[in-house]
């Protein structure tokens, strides 16, 4: 399981005033606190500035990087970004992402081309967001085989097949398990990973809801999560889960977390 | 004259999202004698703006909000049905034309904004999304719209309002329209940046945002 820390998002408004400000100081404490919370990556994203997102993004990276010993998830659908941040980042990153979109796979290619990168490749296109599974597969389909193409390991592939609200569609949530299920049977040995949030948009207790579809999506063999590290029930339900789903090879990463206290809630 | 029953009632049916009994209330009413434009001005709209607010208040959903919005306008089909018939011209707010620009294909946002405008009795020419900027000038003027209102929900296609605003500018068309922007990414500082009239938050704020630039007085 792949842990990515979500925080560090300009559209979070302590996060975008952050930047603003250049206040690394904040920057610093949250990809800290993150990255003791189990985050593997940190997420950074700039997105909203638009014009200063290449230089903003490239500072993030900066401090982030002289904080935590962690590799970076470079969250933007542009080029010009991810080249600036990957002039600053160190390890191996994880480019969060590409996407069947002509324009943003054909830039983004070349950047992922024949490299070490983890590339998380949405299940989006031009024709719009994928409503069933087999709209998702059909994605999946071109986006994992263009990767491979382009000498990117399937190992470092996670597929994101796009978590959409079952607040305006009741069949949103399952649309989204089955095909989960489906890609990993498909294309052995690729990855799944999704952030969460937007399965509960538009309904209370979300934080809930978000808990449990994570849960729901690691049995059907989710292995990647953009999540909020810091939610300690998420991060013990997520150590649990793998360990029910029988990931986790004589139970050592439940009782290591066991031992840490991961499970005092 | 409407009675305070058949006020409660139309709140009641847009709370919980029944559109057959909503509509069956309207015709009801208006076979009783009642004009149609009264059972809006005074029990629908009020109800509809009730159901934005308390969804504002995080006391409704967005599942409710949308049965509600689908429920008022088949009140609203009702009603235009009998005016048409009977000739009456129903108030028309404003005319607005909504769009979510070119790139970008969400819509659940800009389609609620559609159904809370027309609930407060806008014209709304909704003309999708993933639209050209071009394509949205050229309806604006083809539909004489007051207000052009575009919706972007990604930092990547949030620039394609600013492009609008530089065609309309172009075109020497940006005193006819007002601007209104929204979408997740879109903030207050963005609108003033590229120069729209207003930003709106969310739907209700958007039917806010629409009162206010055409100078109408909020009820």
């Amino acid at each position: 399981m792949i842990v990515v820390g979500e925080l560090i998002n300009a559209s979070r408004k302590k996060i975008g005033q952050a930047i603003m400000d250049k206040d690394a100081e904040y920057i610093r404490s949250v990809a800290r606190s993150q990255y003791e919370a189990g985050a593997d990556y940190i997420d950074v994203n700039a997105g909203i500035f638009v014009e200063e997102e290449a230089d903003y993004i490239k500072w993030l990276v900066e401090v982030v990087q002289q904080e935590v010993d962690a590799p970076c998830s470079i969250d933007s659908p542009s080029p010009a970004a991810i080249e600036a941040a990957l002039t600053m980042h160190r390890g191996t990153p994880m480019i969060n992402s590409i996407s069947l979109e002509k324009e943003r796979y054909e830039t983004l290619m070349p950047i992922v081309a024949g490299t070490d990168f983890k590339v998380v490749a949405l299940c989006m296109s031009d024709e719009g967001m994928p409503e069933t599974v087999d709209d998702r597969l059909e994605i999946a389909d071109k986006l994992v085989n263009g990767l491979l193409r382009n000498n990117v390991d399937i190992d470092n592939i996670y597929v994101d097949p796009l978590v959409q609200p079952i607040s305006t569609n009741k069949d949103f949530g399952t649309g989204f398990l089955n095909s989960v299920e489906q890609i990993i049977k498909r294309f052995e040995g690729v990855h799944t990973m999704c952030g969460l949030s937007n399965i509960s948009f538009g309904l209370p207790n979300r934080q809930f809801l978000n808990q449990l579809f994570a849960v729901m999506a690691i049995s059907k063999g989710l292995d990647g999560l953009i999540i909020n590290p810091l939610d300690r029930r998420m991060m013990a339900n997520m150590i649990a889960a793998e360990a029910l789903a029988g990931r986790d090879q004589y139970c050592a990463n439940y009782l290591q977390g066991f031992r840490q206290g991961l499970f005092d809630i | 004259m409407i009675e305070q029953g058949v006020v409660e009632s139309a709140g009641q049916c847009l709370i919980k999202g029944s559109k057959e009994e909503a509509v069956s209330l309207a015709r009801q009413v208006i076979d009783g004698g009642a004009d149609p434009v009264e059972l809006m001005n005074l029990a629908f709209i009020p109800a509809i703006n009730e159901v934005g607010d308390r969804f504002g208040r995080g006391q409704l959903f967005l599942p409710e909000l949308i049965t509600a919005a689908d429920a008022m306008k088949a009140v609203t089909d009702v009603v235009n049905e009998v005016l048409s018939a009977t000739t009456t011209v129903r108030s028309n707010k404003g005319t607005i034309l909504i769009a979510t620009v070119k790139g970008d294909v969400h819509d659940i946002g800009k389609c609620i904004v559609t159904s809370l405008l027309q609930a407060n009795g806008f014209r709304v020419h909704d003309i999708g999304r993933d639209i050209d900027t071009e394509k949205i000038v050229e309806q604006a003027v083809q539909h004489d719209v007051d207000i052009i209102g575009t919706s972007a929900l990604l930092t990547t296609t949030m620039p394609r309002q600013k492009e609008l605003e530089e065609l309309l500018k172009a075109k020497g068309l940006r005193e006819k329209f007002k601007t209104m922007v929204g979408g997740a990414p879109v903030t207050p500082r963005w609108a003033q940046r590229i120069g729209a009239d207003a930003y709106a938050e969310d739907a209700q704020d958007g039917v806010r945002k629409a009162e206010q630039l055409l100078a109408i007085a909020v009820s």
